[in-house]
């Protein structure tokens, strides 16, 4: 389990409990998290997932993966050098305490 | 204020609630389905759903949020008629519902196996959560399965089914999978990448009919073949969702017909995803499209519509499908192609074929090649079309480089 604050498009936090191995647009949408659409349901094709990252342990971040450097180059709203797709970071403990800013659109 | 009700809430009715919010629009908005489910992801139901018995469904939004977004969700009752002079929708359960603006997301059915035997025990078919998990369930007891029809749902049931050590027969009635939808060449690719990991492939292959004792047992082909099945998987296709409209006298054919606003030909109602017949902006024909790109950007769309932003919908169309570990990916659309350039990798393996219609690029199918995807789709949206050895090379330094600088040139 991770608890990961997403600063909503209205500035409001959330913060989500995110379950060991489930990605943290998973959470962020059974959630309710504003502004997380997910429209591709977590197949990296959308960007409707994207979040800045703010703070916390961001070296437990996975490596950003060829496809999702691509989705955020082509398909984001405001790529920023603190840009990931939330459907593909897995939660692990060691990532309790982070906090994103959900980009919207 | 009736406000705005939404009939069904598969991906375009539950986008077009949250849109409309997103929008600013204060009134009403009432978000109505025959299924009991919370609204959910449909394209996972032909892939990680089937591979793990307790697999949940994926909520397209969090239960809290419709409450937080003060959208009325009624699910679980069928509506059974559109009162369009009263502004009126009736319900299974003798229950009505005022509308001041109606919004058709209703999405399509399977076309139903007409063989003799199609009704028996153990014939499924992949349209909802409920087909899904009565499909999952039969699937422990489950040594051979044959799949009906080589569509995207049928491959990718199958390759999950095989995935799962069970014996896997498609039965395609065309000389390749997947009909027109990709080139022959990914068709190929995708065919051999099935027969790889243990699918069985009949192509050119007729269904006479599927026997058995209450269950079925086997599948008949025309030319004698029996193959034994426990459980059968029908993806024929499927066929939009208009009985209620067409009873209220909307213009339908192909589904209900919108124009570029997706309104009907009742100004008070709009039709939005596999249901709408719509002027297709790539095609410059009216087309119906189903894919949960088109049902959400259409969603959206409306909802501006709706809320004093009059918009023509023309967002490109992309498409996806995990037939397996293959991730297929379109961007744009083939129909009116009249040429192609096939793209492989070192290794022998197809990336990529980019489709062009009188020179110009109109669609690109890829094999797990994620960035050339999404690199196409912004070059079909801006209307370019890169040098003819740069889209061969498959190069994504190439291609990026000529999307650059074709930008960087004023129009
Ligand atoms: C198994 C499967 C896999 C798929 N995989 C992909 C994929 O990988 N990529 C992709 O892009 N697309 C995929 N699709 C297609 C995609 O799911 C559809 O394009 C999308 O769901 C269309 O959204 P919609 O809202 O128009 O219709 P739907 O999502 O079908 O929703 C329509 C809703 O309306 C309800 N309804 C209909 N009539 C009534 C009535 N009279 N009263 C009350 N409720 C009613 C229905 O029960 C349903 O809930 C897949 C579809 C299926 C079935
Ligand atoms: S959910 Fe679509 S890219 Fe993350």
């Amino acid at each position: 389990m991770a608890q990961i604050t997403f600063i909503q498009p209205d500035g409001s936090a959330r913060v989500v409990d995110a379950p060991e191995g489930e990605t943290l647009m998973i959470a962020a949408t059974t959630a309710g998290v504003d502004g997380i659409v997910a429209e591709c349901g977590g197949s990296c094709m959308c960007a409707t997932c994207h979040c800045l990252v703010v703070s916390g342990p961001t070296e437990a971040l996975p490596v950003m993966e060829d496809a999702e450097r691509d989705t955020l180059e082509f398909t984001a709203q405001d790529m920023q050098d603190t840009s990931r797709l939330t459907c593909q970071i897995k939660a692990t403990e060691a990532l309790s305490g982070l906090t994103l800013r959900v980009v919207g659109r | 204020m009736a406000g705005v009700v939404i009939l069904g809430a598969g991906h375009a009715g539950t986008q077009a609630a949250a849109s409309l919010r997103e929008a600013g629009f204060t009134g009403p908005v009432t978000l109505v389905s025959d299924e009991a489910d919370l609204p959910y992801h449909k394209p996972p139901l032909s892939k990680s759903f089937m591979k793990q018995a307790d697999a949940p469904l994926q909520p397209l939004r969090g239960a809290a949020t419709y409450a937080q977004k003060d959208i009325t969700l009624r699910l679980g009752v069928a509506v059974t008629a559109i009162d369009r002079p009263a502004r009126c929708l009736h319900f299974a359960d003798g229950s009505r519902l005022n509308y001041d603006r109606l919004i058709l997301a209703t999405g399509t059915a399977a076309r139903r196996l007409t063989a003799p035997g199609a009704d028996l025990g153990g014939v499924f078919y992949l349209r909802s959560a409920q087909d899904a998990r009565a499909m999952r369930a039969a699937l422990p007891d489950a040594g051979r399965v044959v799949v009906i029809g080589g569509g995207f749902i049928g491959l990718e049931a199958a390759a999950m089914l095989a995935a799962r050590g069970i014996a896997v027969t498609v039965i395609e009635m065309a000389t390749q999978v997947l009909g027109r939808a990709v080139s022959g060449a990914v068709a190929s690719a995708v065919a051999a990448d099935l027969v790889a990991n243990g699918v069985t492939l009949r192509c050119g292959a007729g269904i006479d009919h599927l026997s058995g004792a209450g269950q079925v047992g086997a599948v008949h082909l025309t030319d004698g073949t029996r193959l034994p099945a426990d459980i059968v998987v029908v993806g024929i296709g499927a066929m939009p969702e208009v009985a209620l409209a067409q009873a209220a006298g909307l213009a339908c054919d192909n589904g209900v017909v919108t124009d570029a606003t997706l309104a009907t030909s009742d100004p008070a109602i709009f039709a939005i995803g596999d249901c709408a017949a719509y002027p297709q902006a790539q095609l410059g024909r009216m087309a119906r499209l189903e894919s949960v790109q088109n049902a959400t950007d259409q969603a959206r769309a409306l909802a501006q519509t709706l809320t004093g932003n009059p918009v023509v919908y023309d967002a490109l169309p992309w498409f996806w499908s995990d037939i397996g570990a293959l991730k297929l990916q379109i961007a744009g659309l083939s129909h009116d192609a009249d040429d192609a350039i096939v793209v492989h990798r070192a290794d022998g393996s197809l990336q990529s074929v980019w489709r062009l219609a009188q020179g110009r690029l109109v669609a690109v199918e890829t094999l797990d090649s994620p960035g050339e995807h999404m690199l196409a789709r912004r070059l079909i949206a801006e209307g370019l079309t890169p040098a003819r050895d740069v889209m061969a090379s498959g190069d994504m330094a190439a291609l990026k480089a000529a999307y650059a600088s074709a930008r960087a040139l004023p129009a």
